[in-house]
């Protein structure tokens, strides 16, 4: 049976926002750290957050993330509108992809993002359509550490 | 080592203090590839870490507020936007540039005894 939920919100995420992106994973990170989750779930979580959050603004048209807060776990989820993968077990290889000479510039692009994401994440699923979208779920369980 | 001694060491200048004047760092990490800095802050990331970069953009704060990096020297004598300095402030991390090369800058830290970020616990 799902657990109730504690605290829910959703961001949206622009395609191509290089000024803002980041932010909605800030502040994700600081809601947690003000309820008292614990600092290395925080910090987990902050990195799947910020690495999807990227993966929106480089690669999508525009998405939205969906944070639920419940007693025993975390989860959270994206889906974007956009390009779609094509490959998903090439896209999940640490060191594969896709990026722009652009987006290299700007640090991103290492072929790290979706490895960090499934690396920092209980439960992990993704979804995608080429031509249509991509949808994460991420579940990090609190293990009895939620403050 | 306090950011002070770093900068003694680095001949660094201070372009954005830490909120802890006496922040004592321990360890650092090196990289221009962001997602990189994530990977290997995990699972044993240490908070009093300090990322040594050639990237000076806006999304170098970014992570290390995601990745509790407490402050960020720039090597290669590259000087951030004021924009990138603007973000350091808000979310209270300091900023050093040093004209050192990264391999150089990494060299000094960690023969002064700053270790690497990646090591794991109890070791």
């Amino acid at each position: 049976m799902q657990s109730k939920t504690v605290f829910q919100q959703k961001y949206k995420i622009k395609g191509g926002d290089f000024v803002n992106a980041g932010e909605s994973s800030c502040k994700i990170r600081n809601i947690l750290k003000e309820i008292g989750i614990d600092a290395d779930i925080v910090r987990r979580l902050a990195i799947v957050a910020y690495e999807a959050e990227m993966n929106v603004v480089l690669y999508a048209k525009h998405g939205i993330m969906y944070l639920f807060i419940y007693p025993d776990k975390i989860l959270l989820k994206i889906e974007d509108k956009g390009q779609g993968i094509k490959n998903i077990n090439l896209a999940m290889r640490p060191g594969y992809s896709t990026a722009t000479e652009e987006i290299r510039e700007m640090g991103f692009g290492a072929g790290m993002g979706l490895p960090n994401i499934k690396k920092n994440a209980d439960v992990f699923k993704i979804t995608s359509k080429v031509g249509k979208g991509t949808a994460l779920e991420i579940i990090i369980n609190l293990n009895g550490k939620n403050g | 080592m306090t950011l002070n001694k770093i900068k003694k060491f680095l001949n660094a200048q201070i372009l954005c203090k830490h909120r802890d004047h006496n922040c004592d760092i321990k360890y650092a990490k090196a990289s221009d590839l962001m997602s990189d800095v994530l990977a290997f802050s995990q699972p044993f990331s240490k908070p009093e870490a300090l990322l040594i970069t050639g990237l000076t953009n806006k999304h170098v704060i970014r992570t290390c507020e995601i990745a509790g990096v407490c402050a960020v020297v720039f090597v290669r004598g590259k000087n951030p936007s004021t924009e990138t300095i603007k973000l350091a402030k808000d979310c209270k991390i300091a900023i050093l540039t040093t004209k050192l090369k990264m391999f150089e800058a990494c060299g000094i830290l960690y023969s002064n005894g700053i270790k690497s970020s990646s090591i794991k616990k109890g070791k």
